[in-house]
């Protein structure tokens, strides 16, 4: 039986090892922006910057076994959950190397290997999904959590309600986590919400919940840990609201005129990777060259993804109908 | 009991499906029922009535009044290894979940690149002519018919009834079955040891030369009344049930109407945009030089169906708009 840690180790090497996997989450970000413009990457592009903690902070809680679903703005949790930088960029370029056979994009990403459920383009449409996969483990006598990504835009749609009734009336393993950055697309939270303290509509379904300083990676690991911890020994679904940012637009067609460009400094500056090195520097734990060598490390790394993309191949028009049943089934 | 075997018996649409939710569950411990009012209440139509008792409350389960929630839990069950018959109470209310069948069941495997399939089975009643009006008597399978991914089952006879659910169970992809709410009292025989049938091939009910009429479900039982009428005026009428809507075995039609040349599809749903309307491009497209005459359709009027009895009935496709629309075709006045 494998002992899950109930604190985060803080050690060195895990400190840095959380480094790394936000500074991979936020330079493949940055190049997937570079190349949207150069038009490598189509379609819709969410990218995860400011965010970072959030997915590598809850990843940390899981294990192999457990389950992820998330949403369209998943690189973050695809890259922290462990699914390679260059199976994610040949899928956003929709090289048939992708994770997803080329099929799904950037808002698509599967991992069978991962336990990864998207990759979900439907605000709201994961939460049923996580209840469901929840509700197998249960049925099956599975001890297997299931780790829901959603946004705060998530919480005004009926499937919201409906799926953390039901996690909560049958008992469910549903880790629901909210990545509460304010905007609903372009639209403030205190716009669309009677009550914004959005933990507390979790709490009053019956469930654990808390709300967490999304941008504090070591709060964040924690927080979903004890959850996790929890669950595991039958304390059914828990709830964190995770208080965070998006540093840029909502996708690359957004013209961000619903908030200040004070407002987005002002996260900018107490954002996850710099409050982190800053504390990393201050505690002793980076030292000269440290972050030197993640940065290279991370960047050989990304280059290596855009490279597996670029020498990936289309799929054949003539395969076109193809996978959309497990056999070949003419309309 | 006694020493000769009893070869058939007779039993209801209703209880036949109890039957094969029964058969299923025993035979596969993966398999539950997830629905509204289909444990303490029994079932809306009484299908499982009985059956919380003989299962228990794991594997038959009420849910809350949250179509997307546990339409969307039983994707998300069925893609973690159980196979979940999920009940819709009726097609009416399957719209809140419309998301959770067309964004999600329908598109996992192909989105995924195939990683993930969802073998769901989704059961939903049907169909209008109970004076419940408008909001409660749709019949949408057609629209559901359009979607790739999914497949749609129409079972109009209570072999398929029985037979259907269990095929539909082992397939790895959404099922999605359309039971008439006409049909759930609908006597017959079924031998004991009925079982599983096929769910890729329409069936011809009536062989006949003259013309084809093609309907599914709930109309199929004015169909064949429609052919007995004809048959007394020397119209020797084919009727096939196309059983599967998706995917459409238009072979078996188009064998058919390359035969008798001549076509009329019996649809429930609305004529705009109708499965009929399908069919007949089909049959358009694949056999016009075999056709003697333009394929034809008897569908619901366009109306959100009416409360009061004689407008609803002057909605719904009847025996003897059946009957005129093939009259028609040989160029008779009517």
């Amino acid at each position: 039986m494998t002992e899950h840690d109930t604190k985060p180790h803080l050690t060195r090497d895990h400190l840095l090892e959380l480094l790394r996997k936000m500074l991979l989450i936020r330079h493949f970000e940055e190049k997937c922006a570079e190349l949207y413009s150069a038009q490598k990457i189509h379609g819709f592009l969410h990218l995860y910057i400011g965010e970072e903690a959030v997915a590598v902070g809850c990843m940390e809680a899981l294990e192999e076994e457990d389950a992820v679903v998330a949403t369209y703005r998943e690189h973050g949790q695809a890259l922290a959950r462990g699914i390679s930088p260059g199976a994610v960029m040949a899928e956003m370029y929709g090289k048939q190397e992708g994770c997803s056979g080329g099929r799904g994009g950037s808002m698509h990403i599967f991992d069978a290997e991962t336990r990864f459920y998207g990759g979900n383009a439907i605000v709201g449409g994961g939460l049923p999904l996580a209840v469901g996969l929840a509700l197998a483990d249960k049925m099956q006598g599975r001890d297997r959590v299931t780790a829901c990504f959603f946004g705060d835009g998530a919480v005004a749609e009926g499937e919201f309600h409906e799926s953390l009734n039901l996690a909560a009336l049958w008992d469910l393993p549903v880790l629901f986590i909210c990545e509460n950055n304010l905007y609903a697309m372009g639209t403030s939270l205190t716009l669309t919400e009677s009550e914004t303290d959005i933990h507390l509509k979790a709490a009053s379904y019956g469930m654990e919940s808390s709300q967490i300083d999304g941008m504090d990676v070591v709060a964040v690991e924690a927080a979903a840990r004890e959850a996790v911890n929890a669950m595991r020994g039958g304390a059914g679904p828990h709830f964190l609201e995770c208080r965070t940012y998006r540093f840029r637009a909502h996708s690359m067609f957004d013209a961000q005129l619903y908030r200040d460009k004070a407002e987005v400094e002002q996260w900018r500056e107490k954002g996850p990777v710099v409050r982190f090195t800053n504390w990393l520097h201050a505690s002793g734990n980076l030292h000269n060259g440290d972050l030197d060598a993640i940065e290279a490390e991370v960047a050989a790394e990304i280059d290596a993804a855009v490279e597996f993309a670029e020498a990936g191949t289309w799929e054949a028009p003539a395969q076109l109908t193809r996978g959309v049943y497990a056999e070949a089934t003419t309309p | 009991m006694n020493g000769t075997a009893e070869s058939t018996k007779t039993t209801t649409y209703r209880d036949a499906i109890r039957a094969a939710i029964r058969d299923a569950l025993t035979r596969d411990e993966r398999v539950f029922l997830m629905g509204e009012d289909v444990g303490h209440y029994g079932g809306c139509f009484a299908v499982s009535m009985g059956l919380l008792d003989e299962f228990g409350a794991e594997r038959i389960r009420d849910t809350p009044l949250s179509e997307s929630g546990f339409v969307g839990a039983g994707i998300g069950a069925a893609m973690g290894g159980m196979r979940p018959i999920v009940e819709v109470m009726t097609v009416n209310f399957s719209l809140l979940a419309l998301d959770q069948i067309v964004n999600n069941a329908a598109t996992l495997r192909h989105m995924s690149g195939g990683q993930f399939g969802v073998p769901i089975v989704i059961r939903m009643a049907t169909g209008g002519g109970k004076q419940v009006a408008a909001q409660h008597s749709h019949s949408l399978e057609g629209w559901y018919a359009h979607i790739p991914g999914i497949k749609v089952l129409a079972p109009a006879t209570l072999e398929d009834a029985r037979g259907m659910l269990w095929t539909a169970l082992e397939d790895p992809d959404p099922v999605l079955i359309f039971e008439h709410v006409l049909l759930y009292n609908m006597e017959g025989t079924l031998p004991p040891d009925a079982g599983p049938v096929d769910i890729s091939r329409a069936a011809i009910r009536r062989p006949g030369k003259d013309v084809s009429l093609i309907t599914y479900g709930g109309m199929l039982a004015k169909t064949m009344a429609a052919a007995e009428a004809l048959s007394a005026e020397g119209i020797d009428a084919e009727v096939i049930d196309l059983r599967t809507l998706r995917p459409l075995d238009i072979e078996t039609v188009l064998d058919s109407v390359t035969r008798t040349r001549r076509a009329v599809i019996i649809d429930e749903g609305w004529r705009s945009g109708s499965l009929s309307a399908e069919i007949s491009a089909r049959i358009m497209e694949q056999a016009f030089y075999d056709l003697d005459a333009p394929v034809s359709r008897v569908c619901s009027a366009e109306v959100p169906l009416p409360y009061p009895a004689h407008l609803e009935q002057a909605a719904l496709p009847q025996t003897d708009d059946i009957v005129t629309a093939v009259r028609e075709l040989f160029g008779e006045n009517v």
